[in-house]
Formats: C-alpha cells, structure tokens, sequence
C-alpha cells in the first residue's frame, strides 16, 4: 500500500498513448461536471454520452500505454496516481467548463481535431492504435456534429449567445496550437507509419473550423499566439484541481479495491 | 428512478361529464384496457396522473443530483463510467416521462416550473446526502431496489404511456440495482475501513429507504381512487413488506446489519421491522430534509444559467424557419 505516484517508463509509445488518454479523461471528466447541471435536459444526455465516450477512450489508451509499458501498472494506476506534472494531456481539454459556450468551444476545437486526426489514425501500422482510433472516430464524428451545431446556434441565436460564443472562441484560441506539436519521439513514430503527423490535418481543420464559424457568424481571432506545456507536464493551475478531485479516493484510501 | 408513493384524491367531477362515458370508462378499466391519450378519461384521473407521471418525473431529474455527487470521484474509472451511465438514464427517464406527462396535456416547462417554484413534489429521498462511496452503493442497493417495488405494479397501470414507460424504466432500474449491489459486495469483502463504510451508509438509508413507500396504510387516505382506476395495484405498506422481505437476506449476505434491533422474523417468514419515525418523514416532506434547499437550489441555479442557452436555440430555430419560408416564397 502506498500513496506515493507511480513512476512510468515513458517510451515515446507509452508517452503517445498516455497523451491521448490524458485528453481523452480530463475533457470527459470536464464534461462530466455538467451532468444534473445543462441548460436542458436533453443536454445533460448529450454531455455525459460524449463523456461516456471519451472515458472509454482514455480506457482503451491507457489499458494500451500499460501494456506497451509491460511493468505492473494499470489504466488506474495510470489514471489515479500520477501527479499534476505526470499528466501530460492539452491544455485546451483542462480549462474549467465556464458558461456552456465555453464548453461548447472547446469540444468543438477539439473534436473537429479529433475526428480527422482519428480517421487518419485508422490506417496505423500498429493495429491496436488503428483499432482505437476505429471506434474513436465514429464517436469523435457524432462529437463534432453535436458541437458544431450548437456553436450555429449560439453563434446565429440571440446577441447574448453571440457575444458569448465569440468571447469563448477568443478565449480558448491560444490552446489549440498544441494540438498539431509533436516531439522527436513522436516524429520518429511517424516516420514508422505508427502516428500520424497532426500538423498535416491543420488545413483541413481549419477549414472545419471556417465552414462552421462562418455560418455562424462568428470570426477566429487575429492573434496567433498559441500557449504550449500540457504535453510535457507544464499546465494551467485548473488541472490540479480537478486531479485532487478525481484521484480523491485513490489518494485518501491506497491500494484497496473498489 | 422513483415516485414517491402518491396518493392523490381528487373531487370527483363526474357530475360535469358524460355518465355514459364516464360508465364506459369504467367498464374499460375493469376489463384491464389500457387508457390512451386521445381516449376519454375523467378530469380528475387526467389530475391525478399528471401529478403521479410528473412527481415520478422530478425525482428522476432531482434524484440525478445526490448520485452526481460522486461521478468526479467515483474511485476507479470503471466506476466511474458505470456511474455516469447511470445518472444519464436517470436523465433518460425524466425525459420519458416528461412525455408520458405531455400527452396528458400539460407541457414539460409547466411541469418543470411548478417543481421550481416548489409547488410539485419529488420523492423524498432524495433530500439526504451523499456523503461516502458506499452511499452509491447502498442507493442502487436499496433506493432503486425500493423503486423496483413500487414501479413493477406500475407496469400494468391502467394509462398506456406510463404503463410503457415504467416497462422500459424498470429493465433499467434493475440493472442499477444489481449495479449498486455489486459496489456493495465489493465493499464487504474488502478491507475494515471499506466494510464499516457500507454499514455506516446501510445505517444512514435504512429507514429513510423504508419512507419512500408512503405513509402507513391506516393514515394513508388517498389510496381509493388510484386503486379504483387501476393506477395503484398494491398498498403502501404490502410494498414496504415486500421489499423488506426481499432485502433482508440480500444484507444477511453482505454480512451488514440492518439497523433495526427490533427486527424479527415471524411465522410466515416475514420480517417485521420497528415503528418508522414519521416525524422524520412528514419534516423532509415539508422541505426540513438535510438536502431541501440545496436539492431545489441547484435545479433551478442549472435553469436560472442555462435560459440563455434555451433563447438561443428558440430564436435560431425561428430564424431558420423564417429564412426557409422566405426562400420557398421566392
């Protein structure tokens, strides 16, 4: 019985893996926050099953990262007891809900990312990554249709969800460079055809992003300055927060079964 | 997950309406018809359903709230996704029968509004607290376990939509019980401290769980009509027995004592439990229960914030009917 984090050997595999996983839990378990809280009840259904969904993700991938790991950890060992500067998932899936056009921003920045940069991942030569990255992005596509829809909404709606959704967007903006950055580990991973290289989606997202915002009436920001560190471990002060949350009775009652 | 036991007596209004209907609605009744909603019915049996369906409704969506106290802590990731699930078809249920309650007659935001201004009730036994693990344990256990009791009977209830609703209700209800039962015998067969965390939760819900029945038949006045119309099959207290009788041996299994030393087994093998503290129950009733305020408070905190969102999508879908009626105009 211990309290203590664990240590993990973070191979650029394993470090791949536990990325995604880490983006895939802390953006499920954000959405998560507003079940019993939506603006209307058909919400707090489409929230949580997007959560549902992302959580089986992080499930898959960190079950993965063990395995490729192959020492004695597990998706909750994984999960519940590594420390803020372990995790190492974007910053863009750590910031707070705040009203539900943050909320909605961020799943769209993420999601119209996540559906392209999943079925790109479909043809990787490692077979449970393609696996993953099947069923991912079925569920990444009905994301992006749930949130590129409300954004329309939000944005064409009434002046308050105008102003709303487009402090959102000028908000969360500075968190989607991460996105398309990848290490030499990652780099060597794509040269073997395991990953897929996330900067040669940005066109395409952009024009996802474009499509939706325009008919939207809304505008991307001028400013290209883009925040970087959740992949390395540097993150805002939020997630701490949410992992003292999270890890809450992993941390207070060590080693026991649940 | 669950109504609280409702009874309900309305002033019989038949002298307004047409006796031969009103005669065939009751012949109906008695050979077990199921009433639909376009179908004639009596005003008060119209009231009292829309009161049942949608009290039956509010605790589903209020009873989300004691349960998604833990979804960010539930304590393995598993958990934590079967916990979420669960909650979402709490969701679910409130929906339906939101529904059900529509064809009625009476909107949802009627209904939801009367429950936020406090005017609608909600089971009771949502008013306690989620203090420990073990508490969403003892709720699937014990809470949809009693909901189970109450809504089976529910599934023969003489008006077609609820009737259908509780049937698709109670396949979901039973999964979450086995569900809460398993977190149970998990707890019990792991270390001390996780034991004395079921039956610290076991002590805590017990005899609120027992309330959720309704008040004991010989107080209880309201029965008449809902057993007449075939909406109530059982009364209050057989339900409570039953469920008794049935949870019993399933805390006999877990190793955990149900508190109440009084409690004992009598011929007929029934357990006969100790005189429910109805005090408690008529306070939590009335909005004294460790949870009232907070309970209504955060319905109506997600209501208050989220009224710009439901503008939003309101004046986006006029827009866009204006704009394809414009353009079929063309």
């Amino acid at each position: 019985m211990s309290v203590a984090n664990i240590q993990v050997a973070e191979t650029p595999l394993v470090l791949y893996a536990l990325r995604r996983a880490d983006d895939a839990l802390i953006l499920g378990h954000r959405l998560s926050e507003w079940c019993g809280h939506a603006p209307m009840l058909e919400e707090d259904m489409a929230l949580s099953n997007i959560a549902l969904d992302l959580i089986g993700q992080a499930r898959e991938l960190y079950s993965y990262a063990a395995k490729a790991e192959g020492k004695d950890n597990d998706e909750d060992k994984l999960a519940y007891l590594r420390d803020i500067r372990q995790y190492r998932n974007l910053l863009l899936v750590e910031q707070p809900n705040g009203d539900f056009a943050q909320t909605l921003v961020r799943q769209f920045f993420y999601s119209a990312f996540a559906d392209l940069y999943w079925r790109a991942m479909m043809t990787s030569r490692d077979t449970t990554l393609a696996a993953i990255a099947a069923k991912s992005e079925k569920e990444s596509a009905y994301h992006l249709r749930h949130a590129s829809e409300w954004i329309i909404r939000l944005g064409d709606g009434t002046n308050e969800s105008h102003s709303r959704a487009q402090a959102a967007i000028d908000h969360l903006w500075a968190f989607t460079g991460e996105m398309f950055a990848v290490d030499e580990g990652e780099r060597a991973l794509i040269h073997a055809d395991i990953l897929v290289d996330p900067a040669s989606l940005r066109g395409r997202w952009l024009t996802t992003l474009s499509d939706v915002l325009s008919e939207a009436t809304l505008e991307l920001p001028q400013n290209n300055w883009m925040q970087q560190g959740g992949r390395a471990g540097s993150h805002s002060e939020h997630l701490g927060h949410l992992l003292s949350e999270l890890q809450s009775m992993q941390r207070t009652f060590p080693g026991q079964t649940w | 997950m669950y109504t609280q036991a409702l009874n309900t007596a309305e002033a019989d209004d038949r002298s307004l309406e047409d006796a031969a209907r009103a005669a065939q609605f009751e012949a109906r009744i008695d050979a077990e018809e199921r009433i639909e909603p376009n179908d004639w019915m009596p005003a008060a049996y119209r009231k009292t359903l829309t009161r049942q369906i949608s009290q039956h409704a509010h605790s589903e969506i209020v009873g989300m709230l004691p349960e998604g106290n833990w979804i960010t802590r539930a304590p393995t990731l598993r958990r934590k996704a079967a916990l979420l699930a669960k909650v979402q078809d709490e969701c679910g249920h409130g929906l339906y029968l939101y529904a059900a309650a529509e064809t009625l007659g009476t909107s949802r935001e009627e209904l939801i509004d009367a429950m936020l201004a406090g005017k609608a009730k909600y089971s009771s036994i949502f008013n306690y607290p989620t203090l420990t693990w073990a508490d969403i344990g003892t709720i699937g256990w014990l809470v949809d376990g009693a909901a189970i009791m109450n809504q089976i009977p529910l599934c023969r209830c003489s008006y077609g939509p609820y009737a259908r609703a509780m049937i698709r209700v109670c396949k979901e209800e039973s999964f979450h019980q086995r569900q809460g039962y398993e977190i149970m015998l998990t707890l019990c067969r792991g270390s001390d401290e996780q034991k004395a965390m079921g039956q610290d939760a076991l002590n805590r819900w017990w005899w609120p769980v027992l309330m959720m029945f309704g008040p004991p038949d010989a107080t209880s006045q309201h029965s008449d009509t809902s057993t007449k119309w075939k909406i109530k099959r059982f009364s209050n207290d057989e339900l409570r027995q039953k469920f008794v009788d049935a949870t019993v041996p399933q805390a006999q299994y877990l190793g955990l004592t149900i508190p109440d030393p009084g409690m004992i087994q009598d011929d007929d093998g029934h357990w006969r439990y100790s005189e429910i503290d109805w005090t408690e129950f008529k306070q939590v009733l009335a909005g004294n229960g460790p949870c009232n305020r907070d309970r209504i408070a955060a319905r109506r905190k997600a209501h208050d914030e989220g009224a710009w969102v439901r503008e939003a999508a309101a004046a986006y879908a006029a827009k866009r009917a204006h704009r394809r009626t414009a353009r079929a105009a063309e």
